[in-house]
């Protein structure tokens, strides 16, 4: 909803997104230009930010180990541990402070596409084309078998797309390539609640941070962002201004936000509040999709990974690039900051996962 | 990548083109690497680094392929010449790379010079001929009919569509090792209706029907005031974000050195002057922290309404927990904060407590939320304001220290042992007092 209504004289293409909109003068480094009203609002708060210092982000370690593509990893509690799944069916814990491996699982089925960190670090759960999510509870004794203890926790008709763990170690989150996502209970697998919407894939979902704790975003190929009441299994807000798949969604930090990466090779930051998009972070230069998002810890950064094999570092307040990121070799699968902020890895079809600090 | 490759062609605005001299022949059109990334930071503003990388990623989709060494896709930024793929060509045409037309080209290669097909390309050629066995002459003959054709034509442009061919099987049929840039997730390509039932029925219609009633009612606020909300957001917590403001003593990714680990770990005794701020930021940061939990816990106990805390902590597990155990965790909540002469009985509002007692007869997971909520508001609106005006928060921001930053070392290459950290699938589950008044909160691990 525009905010602040205006005498709109002129009506064209804006000169930062060049949308066909009602534009108004903005004045930049005395140069006028004519803005949308949503691209002139996030001027105004990048007037008064400070630009960041320069940036220098290397890769600190890297994890080799991985025989294919790596599609999806995720932080444990205790800052160092990742589990991270490829499409030849394994998922590996690794400690990537000092780039052991701990435990490795082979699944049963290929193009393992989603996995998570329980809270508490004694499990984990994956799950890809075999269309079941299971969990695995993570165990250092030799002679034990770690596929012996799996888990299958979740069903659905079509490939598993995303999956994380609620607050605790007993219900996880599913979303699926059926269309719907899913919350289950680990202990006995029921079905708790499900959110049918989507009218295609849903290849992503993240869980809010806030302190009631109830509701989750979820993106599909639908080009639809789509944020569910848990309790209810009711769609609160649905978003739908991406122009393709939708492959991200993370929540801003503070919750009242998330943002959005795209196979239109933009990032859209979306307002729960206000209930529209309120900027988006793209480029000429950039011409394949986003594949991954996440926010440093303060929200000022935001960090995606695409499939040009780069990863863009923005300015969340101010709409622009801060740095651009080599070193993969094929395109980046999957980006996530550590819980404690210090540091973000990104996984990527070239069989490697990389730790940047 | 259209887009980017037409612009480049532009013959006003775009890459430069030249006549090439290559060995004898001319061929016309043709641009430099140089060229190419000098256009490209040009037109885009980036980086020349940025830029190398954009060329390449073009070259490796095939839509610009050098004339001198034509086996291997890569952008050189120097004087090497290259041309532009002819749309016929392009990758996003989706035009299926069909096994004869294969099998017509590495026939082509291999009457016009024995011996010139590469060890993957000849193991494709014996396949395709066992495979395709029968249509074998008619492959022959095509080649022939090509080859034939082609020579009626100038050496330049034979030279030109002999590249142009190349590069493209390069693109569709890539040698062994190298990453085929065709590839795709599985699954995603046909969003089809097959697997979403909606079926434009009443229900769909009386769904969508309340979730706008709801859309419309629903307060939004100006995007202004938010937009000053991730500003205040962002300035307060700037401080505290390592990958923007650094970390002390030192980030344990660069300098290998854990110690910043060891000083926030969850339970620590002496908390950093960071976290303990950090409390004051919020009600959820407080709670979300162990050590800043325990020390709201001692405050709350001073002022006798410990069993708030307690309450809710007990209905987060309820929430939470496993499906088994809602019944017994449902009554043990109630026995000890609800039921009236409990040990520990909340001051809940008598609406809420009514209510909540009511859904106690069918209990479900959420049975509690109200009373939570209620509970939960009067301490953040009541307790925590106290607790940060407190003296024992105060004493806590006093006593916390910053942690000294640790000297860069001087001789680069000398690494620290990094230690590893016991994994938490290891440690015994810690054993806390809780509601139930059962073992540690059903972590579910032996």
């Amino acid at each position: 909803m525009c905010d602040q209504t205006f005498l709109a004289n002129v009506f064209g293409s804006c000169d930062k997104c060049f949308k066909q909109r009602a534009l108004r003068p903005v004045f930049k480094k005395s140069q006028q230009l004519s803005y949308c009203s949503t691209c002139a609002e996030i001027h105004q708060v990048a007037e008064r930010v400070e630009a960041l210092g320069q940036f220098v982000m290397k890769t600190r370690r890297t994890l080799k180990g991985h025989g294919n593509k790596v599609l999806c990893m995720d932080w444990c509690k205790d800052k160092r541990r990742i589990v991270s799944s490829s499409q030849d069916g394994k998922v590996i814990v690794w400690d990537s402070f000092t780039t052991n491996k701990e435990h490795a699982v082979t699944m049963p089925c290929t193009w393992v596409m989603a996995c998570a960190y329980a809270p508490s670090g004694c499990a984990i759960a994956c799950g890809g084309l075999d269309n079941k999510c299971s969990v695995y509870p993570l165990t250092f004794d030799k002679n034990e078998n770690m596929a012996a203890k799996k888990k299958s926790v979740a069903m659905h008709t079509n490939y598993l797309s995303a999956c994380s763990f609620t607050n605790s170690d007993m219900q996880i989150l599913t979303a699926s390539g059926d269309g719907t996502c899913a919350l289950w209970d680990v202990e006995s697998g029921q079905l708790l609640q499900s959110f049918h919407g989507h009218g295609a894939d849903v290849l992503c979902l993240d869980l809010a941070p806030s302190e009631t704790g109830n509701t989750f975003v979820s993106g599909g190929c639908d080009k639809k962002a789509m944020v569910w009441d848990m309790r209810s299994g009711q769609c609160v807000q649905a978003f739908e201004t991406h122009e393709s798949d939708i492959n991200s969604v993370r929540y801003y930090p503070s919750g009242d936000a998330f943002a959005s990466g795209s196979d239109d090779a933009t990032c859209r930051l979306y307002d729960l509040r206000a209930d529209r998009e309120v900027a988006i972070y793209s480029k000429e230069s950039i011409i394949f999709g986003a594949s991954s998002v996440d926010f440093s810890l303060s929200g000022r950064l935001l960090f995606a990974g695409y499939n040009d094999y780069t990863i863009n570092v923005w300015d969340v307040l101010k709409g622009s690039r801060v740095s651009i990121l080599f070193g993969h070799e094929n395109r980046v699968s999957t980006l996530r900051v550590s819980p404690d902020g210090t540091a973000f890895c990104s996984g990527s079809w070239d069989h490697t996962l990389r730790v940047w600090a | 990548m259209e887009r980017v490759v037409v612009s480049m062609q532009d013959p006003d605005q775009g890459v430069k083109m030249r006549s090439q001299r290559l060995l004898v022949t001319v061929i016309p059109h043709a641009v430099t690497g140089s060229d190419v990334v000098q256009w490209l930071t040009q037109k885009f503003c980036i980086s020349g680094e940025e830029a190398q990388h954009l060329g390449a990623v073009l070259v490796q989709h095939g839509y610009i392929y050098p004339l001198r060494d034509p086996r291997s896709l890569v952008l050189r930024p120097d004087e090497t010449p290259y041309r532009f793929q002819t749309p016929y060509f392009w990758t996003s045409t989706l035009w299926p790379a069909a096994e004869l037309d294969y099998a017509i080209y590495l026939a082509k290669k291999n009457i016009r010079k024995q011996g010139t097909l590469v060890d993957y390309e000849k193991e494709s050629y014996d396949r395709l001929h066992t495979k395709i066995n029968h249509a074998w002459d008619l492959v022959l003959m095509q080649a022939r009919e090509q080859l034939r054709a082609a020579k009626q034509r100038r050496k330049g442009d034979r030279l030109v569509i002999a590249c142009q061919e190349q590069t493209y099987w390069l693109v569709n049929r890539p040698p062994p090792g190298a990453p085929s840039v065709l590839e795709q997730s599985p699954g995603r390509g046909s969003c089809a209706a097959s697997h979403v039932h909606m079926t434009k029925r009443a229900d769909f219609y009386k769904q969508e029907i309340e979730y706008c009633r709801r859309a419309l009612g629903r307060t939004r606020v100006k995007s202004s005031v938010c937009l000053e909300a991730y500003l205040s957001f962002c300035s307060q917590r700037g401080l505290h974000d390592p990958l923007v403001s650094g970390c002390l003593p030192s980030n344990p990714w660069i300098s290998d050195n854990d110690a910043y680990w060891v000083m926030n770990a969850p339970t620590v005794v002496a908390p950093t002057k960071l976290r303990v701020e950090r409390w004051g930021f919020s009600f959820r940061e407080l709670l979300e922290d162990p050590v800043g939990r325990a020390h709201f816990m001692d405050f709350l106990g001073k002022e006798f309404s410990g069993e708030n805390l307690s309450f809710w902590e007990a209905c987060e597990e309820l929430r939470y927990g496993a499906q088994a155990q809602v019944p017994t965790l449902v009554d043990a909540v109630y026995q000890q904060f609800l039921a009236p002469g409990a040990a520990r009985w909340v001051n809940i509002d008598s609406r809420t407590m009514e209510r909540t007692l009511e859904g106690l007869r069918q209990p479900h997971r959420y049975v509690l939320d109200d009373a939570q909520l209620h509970i939960y508001m009067l301490m953040k609106k009541d307790s925590y304001p106290r607790f940060l005006k407190s003296d024992m928060y105060k004493g806590l921001l006093a006593e916390a220290g910053i942690p000294l930053e640790t000297k860069k070392r001087v001789f680069p290459f000398s690494r620290r042992p990094r230690h590893s950290s016991p994994s938490p699938a290891l440690l015994p589950t810690p054993v806390e007092p809780t509601a139930a008044g059962g073992p540690g909160g059903g972590d579910g691990v032996a």
